[in-house]
């Protein structure tokens, strides 16, 4: 065992085995649940030849009011960015080609499927992840609590993009009708099928308290 | 499904046209363009198709809004689904094409998703998209045209081959509009009318345009002509978001008083282009348009259909689709 895997492992004691990852990921130290994903990645050969006009491997981006400065492939996904990356792992990857919404997040203001966006295409931009939602102490967001407590998630796969999009909804509509949060909610899939759950938060979010519709 | 890293691509962002066109130039066949990435991305992810190089067009601003011109409209092709969907000329004399853009896909690929890229996409039949080395992928059969081959969403007219369908939804109403597309190439510009942009099996199986590597589809221009008429966009698909069209139609009606002066009907996901149903459109000069019009010329559409094991459905649903186009639902 080298240093590395041996301080990893003693500190992995110490942390909770999320906290852990997501720290080893952040710090972009090769240990294992990082090397697996980002070294195992077919046919992404390291140091290939730029050609010129190519883009720039190491750019900085936006994401929650910080710039990060990040080493990003050619064909690297936002998504991939982001968790594998940047340590943001709110972001889901459901099925990876743009049929589910677990890995919805706003740029500049609108939803995309950060699964289908190439992450050069977002500098210059401002990329909120579910992680920028929580308020300066860390208290959640008015529609985190609204789905909290209209008993949004189930299995909360899908949580955070559902949380993203109503955000987004929210900030361009402020008081949609059922019927309009239905439609910009569309995009999201929800296997446990909790979507009266989710649009009775986004009511009470809005503050449309008698859009609320509880019981069969 | 396959959740990694999409194989290794050169990157191009190129901010004008001219940059662009050379790029398209230089690299050929070899230089993918994407708009919105949302129809490229799966070939590259699930590798069924590969490319060396990718060049996103998506940062060339000159190629992005709606503009009016000649008292009709041009729209950059690089304008997304959502935009057009949201923008107040094309709501207020163009809405057919406001609602087939507003009916693609979902909320998400429709903001990342552009004109351009939602007329170029290629077929979704599922063999092809499978890989499988079919036809129109250069081999010598049809999976989907044989006795157990799955065709409940394949074409009903003008297979030769390939009975593949047309998966997009602004591509209907823009031939019913009678748009012209700009094409540009390092040589210089041309401009296909909407209908004759769409290439059918029986002209060239491999591809689903006209547009030759190196070349750009740039804008799209919509004509005076329909604008301000009455118009009626309907698609019938197993889900309401994220679903391709069963059978859709837009329709447009140029009126005087309760009369049909001039009437386009054109239907999508029955043929590998956009149907232009030109029985019905005939017959609809100089009458009224009301129910009993609509139960008169509705069963000329399907004349000269041919159906496929499972896709006997798609010819009363495409009467009725127009049926309900000509009353107005
Ligand atoms: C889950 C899912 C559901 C979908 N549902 C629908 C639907 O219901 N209806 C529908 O119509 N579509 C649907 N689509 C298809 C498609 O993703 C969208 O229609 C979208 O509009 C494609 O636009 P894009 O800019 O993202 O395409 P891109 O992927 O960027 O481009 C698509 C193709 O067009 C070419 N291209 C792009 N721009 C240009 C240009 N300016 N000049 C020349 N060639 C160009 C590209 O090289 C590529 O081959 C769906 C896709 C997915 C993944
Ligand atoms: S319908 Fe066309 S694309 Fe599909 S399997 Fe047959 S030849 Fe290939
Ligand atoms: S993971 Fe992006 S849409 Fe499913
Ligand atoms: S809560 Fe389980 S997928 Fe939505």
């Amino acid at each position: 065992m080298s240093d590395l895997t041996v301080d990893a492992a003693a500190e992995a004691r110490r942390l909770s085995r999320r906290e852990f990852i997501k720290r080893v990921i952040a710090s972009g130290a090769v240990a294992s649940s990082a090397s697996f994903v980002m070294g195992g990645l077919a046919g992404c050969a390291p140091a290939r030849r730029q050609v010129s006009g190519a883009v720039e491997r190491l750019v900085s981006i936006n994401v929650n009011g910080q710039l990060r400065r990040v080493d990003v492939l050619p064909q690297e996904t936002l998504a991939m960015t982001l968790r594998y990356k940047l340590g943001l792992t709110g972001t889901k990857l459901g099925c990876d080609r743009a049929e589910c919404g677990a890995c919805t997040v706003m740029i500049d203001g609108t939803t995309y499927y950060a699964c289908s966006t190439l992450t050069h295409g977002v500098r210059g931009r401002k990329v909120v992840t579910v992680e920028g939602l929580r308020g300066p102490d860390g208290e959640l967001h008015p529609v985190q609590q609204a789905f909290v407590d209209e008993l949004g998630p189930q299995c909360g796969f899908c949580t955070p993009g559902q949380v993203v999009a109503a955000v987004a909804l929210l900030q361009k509509n402020p008081k949609p009708s059922r019927e309009e949060a239905r439609h910009a909610m569309s995009g999201n899939l929800c296997r446990c099928g909790a979507y009266d759950n989710y649009l009775n938060a986004i009511m009470r979010a809005a503050g449309n308290l008698t859009e609320i519709h509880h019981g069969a | 499904m396959l959740k990694d890293m999409m194989p290794h691509f050169d990157l191009y962002q190129p901010d004008t046209l001219e940059a662009a066109l050379d790029l398209a130039a230089r690299l050929g066949e070899d230089g993918w363009l994407v708009g919105g990435g949302q129809d490229s991305f799966d070939w590259l992810k699930n590798r069924t198709r590969r490319t060396s190089a990718v060049i996103d067009l998506s940062g060339i601003a000159a190629l992005r809004g709606v503009r009016v011109r000649d008292a009709g409209i041009e729209i950059g092709a690089l304008t997304t689904l959502t935009e057009i969907e949201d923008d107040a000329v094309i709501r207020s004399r163009y809405s057919l094409l406001a609602s087939a853009a507003g009916r693609v896909a979902s909320p998400q690929i429709r903001n990342a998703g552009t004109l351009g890229g939602n007329l170029c996409q290629d077929t979704r039949c599922w063999y092809y998209r499978g890989g499988v080395d079919c036809y129109r992928a250069g081999g010598n059969m049809c999976y989907a045209d044989t006795p157990e081959g799955q065709n409940r969403e394949h074409a009903i007219f003008n297979a030769s081959r390939c009975v593949a369908v047309t998966p997009s939804d602004t591509a209907n109403a823009l031939v019913a509009l009678d748009a012209q597309m700009v094409i540009a190439g390092r040589s210089g510009e041309r401009v296909v009318p909407a209908a004759a942009f769409f290439v059918g099996p029986d002209i060239d199986i491999r591809r689903m345009t006209v547009i030759e590597p190196g070349e750009i589809l740039t804008a799209v221009r919509i004509p005076a002509t329909w604008s301000g008429a009455q118009f009626h966009f309907e698609k019938v698909a197993d889900r309401t978001t994220w679903d391709f069209a069963l059978v859709s139609v837009a329709a447009a009606f140029r009126m005087e008083g309760e009369v049909i002066r001039d009437a386009r009907i054109v239907c999508g996901a029955v043929a590998c282009v956009p149907w232009r149903v030109t029985a019905v459109e005939r017959a609809l000069v100089g009458a009224t348009r009301n129910a009993a019009t609509a139960d008169k010329v509705a069963q000329l559409a399907t004349g000269g259909a041919r159906a496929l094991n499972f896709n006997q459905f798609k010819l009363p649903l495409m009467e009725n689709l127009i049926r309900r186009a000509i009353r107005g639902a």
